[in-house]
């Protein structure tokens, strides 16, 4: 248990940095860029989030999750609070984000609006396969020279 | 409520209703769409709509002010008391329809939603630029199958022909301008939807000539779903199987 009163922002950025995307594991919710606001007042923490998709499943989720890490590190007065505005855009995804994305196979979102290559192996010959995928974040595309489908990062 | 709250929550259903309906009609394709790709695509679809259901019946609910939930509008309200256009209620039929269906309303929602975004009222501001990102996407895909289809075999062609002559008189609806639209526009609110009409109709001219099929020659339009005077049958159907739940086993909780 930390006593609340050593607790800092920056401390509760750090512990945000371990909750992984409950869809995409491989980056944090940080990365993800839903974190917007982290306000410690004296024995409240404040998380702000805002939403990526406005029906997203993942985000009841994602509140579960840092409930359990903070409460962990010894939070105990914890607020999370929902922003919708300013929107969500791919813009906040952080530039560690976008290559663990790449890294674990899902083309991270570019702002021409489709894959700049295909994440295996690096070929630029993509076809777009739905404008949809796995989860509402994502669409499928395909590569033209390992065959191999992957998701794509929707960018918005 | 006074007559300006009124309006203000007559107005918020007509949103919320309208993404509610619509919503849950696509998500009826969940499992039994024409290949995986577009399942997917519909559910995901779906569940845009249902989101930004829930960004507008909350708002709706604070602003009456009545204790209710967006969850309480949606599944404890009888259709007399939905607001959404008729063309968001009528069946799916078939893939076709389905899809003109969505581009008719997502070539309504993109410039519609881009406006509200600069609406004098905060909240439906933010709401607006959150769901107009969503609906841009929407349209992408909609206008693309409606094309894809159209310009297809004859096969085809003849369902989305069908699906456009099935679907057009409810157009109309969508171009309103009764007392609510008229107190929101006064309020900076919201313009008057029927403003909107030209857009509306140039950018639904060049995707259907693309698409070659054929505008029917006719302005006749049905009415009744935003003003909630008649709905037509098929909302009631709708709504037994949407809101068994909670009419079986009020309160339930997830």
């Amino acid at each position: 248990m930390v006593s609340i009163q050593s607790i800092t922002t920056e401390q509760v950025w750090n512990w945000l940095e371990a909750v992984p995307d409950p869809e995409i594991p491989v980056i944090s919710i940080v990365d993800l860029g839903i974190i917007r606001a982290v306000d410690v007042d004296k024995d409240l923490i404040k998380v702000t989030i805002t939403p990526t998709y406005s029906g997203c499943p993942a985000m009841s989720v994602i509140a579960m999750d840092i409930e359990t890490e903070l409460f962990k590190q010894g939070v105990s007065n914890l607020e999370l609070e929902t922003k919708i505005a300013p929107a969500w855009t791919t813009d906040w995804l952080s530039e560690k984000g976008k290559d663990r994305l790449e890294e674990y196979g899902i083309a991270p979102p570019q702002k021409a609006g489709e894959p700049q290559r295909c994440p295996n192996c690096k070929s630029v010959k993509v076809e777009k396969v739905s404008q949809f995928g796995s989860t509402p974040c994502k669409a499928q595309w395909r590569c033209q020279d390992c065959l191999e489908p992957f998701d794509y990062f929707k960018c918005i | 409520m006074s007559e300006q709250t009124n309006h203000l929550f007559e107005f918020l259903l007509r949103q919320g209703d309208n993404a509610l309906v619509l919503g849950h009609r696509t998500s009826q394709w969940c499992g039994v769409g024409p290949a995986l790709e577009e399942d997917i695509a519909l559910a995901n679809t779906a569940l845009d709509l249902i989101g930004q259901t829930q960004l507008w019946l909350g708002y709706a609910a604070e602003v009456e002010g009545n204790n209710r939930s967006a969850n309480d509008l949606a599944f404890l309200r009888d259709a007399y008391d939905f607001r959404n256009i008729l063309m968001m209620e009528v069946p799916n039929e078939d893939f076709g329809r389905t899809l003109m269906r969505q581009f008719m309303f997502d070539t309504y929602q993109v410039p519609w939603l881009t406006e509200l975004q600069n609406s004098s009222n905060e909240r439906v501001a933010a709401i607006a630029a959150k769901s107009v990102k969503e609906a841009r996407y929407h349209l992408e895909r909609s206008r693309e199958t409606v094309i894809a289809l159209g310009d297809g075999t004859e096969e085809s062609n003849s369902r989305m022909q069908n699906a456009l002559d099935y679907l057009w008189p409810y157009c109309g609806e969508i171009f309103g301008a009764d007392e609510v639209d008229h107190a929101m526009s006064e309020q900076g609110v919201a313009p008057v939807p029927s403003t909107l009409k030209g857009t509306w109709r140039a950018c639904v001219e060049r995707a259907l000539s693309e698409a070659f099929l054929v505008i029917p020659n006719s302005e006749f339009a049905h009415s009744g779903g935003r003003t909630g005077f008649r709905h037509t049958e098929h909302l009631g159907h709708m709504l037994a199987t949407m809101q068994t739940l909670q009419r079986s086993y009020p309160g339930a909780e997830w």
